[in-house]
């Protein structure tokens, strides 16, 4: 019955991101991209550590959700795209 | 504006040229051009390099190109502005980077420019791997 509650099966059901890493990041996570499932109200910093086992966040790491720069506490959600680069060096 | 991102070795003055004389269309309302080129070094930190990889985060690059030449025709009176940036594996004394702007009078163009390259060099998703002379490294800092 309550399964069928729009408003509690958007609290419970899991979110479908799609985590990206770059350069030194991706050789040192040994992955570029891969699609997770994240449970609801999950943050940046979170898929860092479901998507890498648990290691360490560098104080340096760039964040993105949806190619803009956000911070490590930004929420994410439902069909996201993630990702996770070292300081740029173009130019 | 114009961005764009390069697999292959582009010329910076023939693209400037070539952009300047087909898709511009402003002679007569331009004064100024100011142009940066950006060509790889044979050196880094002491090291010989030999050769360099660029990666770039394929859409988050073009679209943060964009945003900060969107910046700049709000920021300055300019014309028109381009970036053109190499990616992939080049050698020495090849150009990774061009921007140009056009602009009535010279303090846009070369304010304009200055700014499109700070921002690029600081916040767009570009990334170099150098091959020396033994093994290869990140590039961490940005000089």
């Amino acid at each position: 019955m309550i399964g069928f509650d729009p408003v509690y099966r958007n609290l419970v059901s899991s979110m479908s991101i799609a985590v990206k890493f770059f350069a030194s990041l991706r050789e040192q996570v040994g992955k570029s991209e891969e699609r997770l499932d994240a449970g609801p109200a999950a943050t940046v910093a979170e898929i860092w550590q479901l998507a890498t086992g648990g290691q360490p966040l560098a104080a340096n790491t760039l964040m993105a959700v949806n190619m803009e720069y956000v911070d490590a506490g930004h929420p994410v959600q439902d069909g996201d795209e993630v990702a996770f680069f070292p300081p740029v060096t173009g130019g | 504006m114009h961005i764009e991102i390069r697999q292959q070795p582009f010329d910076p003055f023939d693209e400037v040229r070539d952009y300047q004389r087909n898709t511009l269309n402003e002679a007569g309302k331009y004064g100024a051009t100011a142009l940066f080129i950006g060509t790889m070094r044979d050196f880094n930190e002491g090291d010989d390099v030999r050769a360099m990889t660029l990666e770039h985060y394929p859409g988050m690059t073009e679209k943060h190109l964009e945003k900060i030449c969107g910046e700049a025709q709000k920021r300055w009176d300019i014309i028109d502005s381009l970036i053109i940036h190499r990616v992939g594996d080049m050698y020495p004394d090849d150009p990774i980077v061009v921007v140009a702007v056009w602009s009535a009078h010279r303090a846009a163009a070369f304010e304009a420019s200055r700014y499109l390259m700070e921002e690029l060099k600081s916040r767009a998703p570009f990334w170099k791997k150098e091959q020396l002379s033994e093994g290869s490294r990140w590039v961490e800092h940005n000089s």
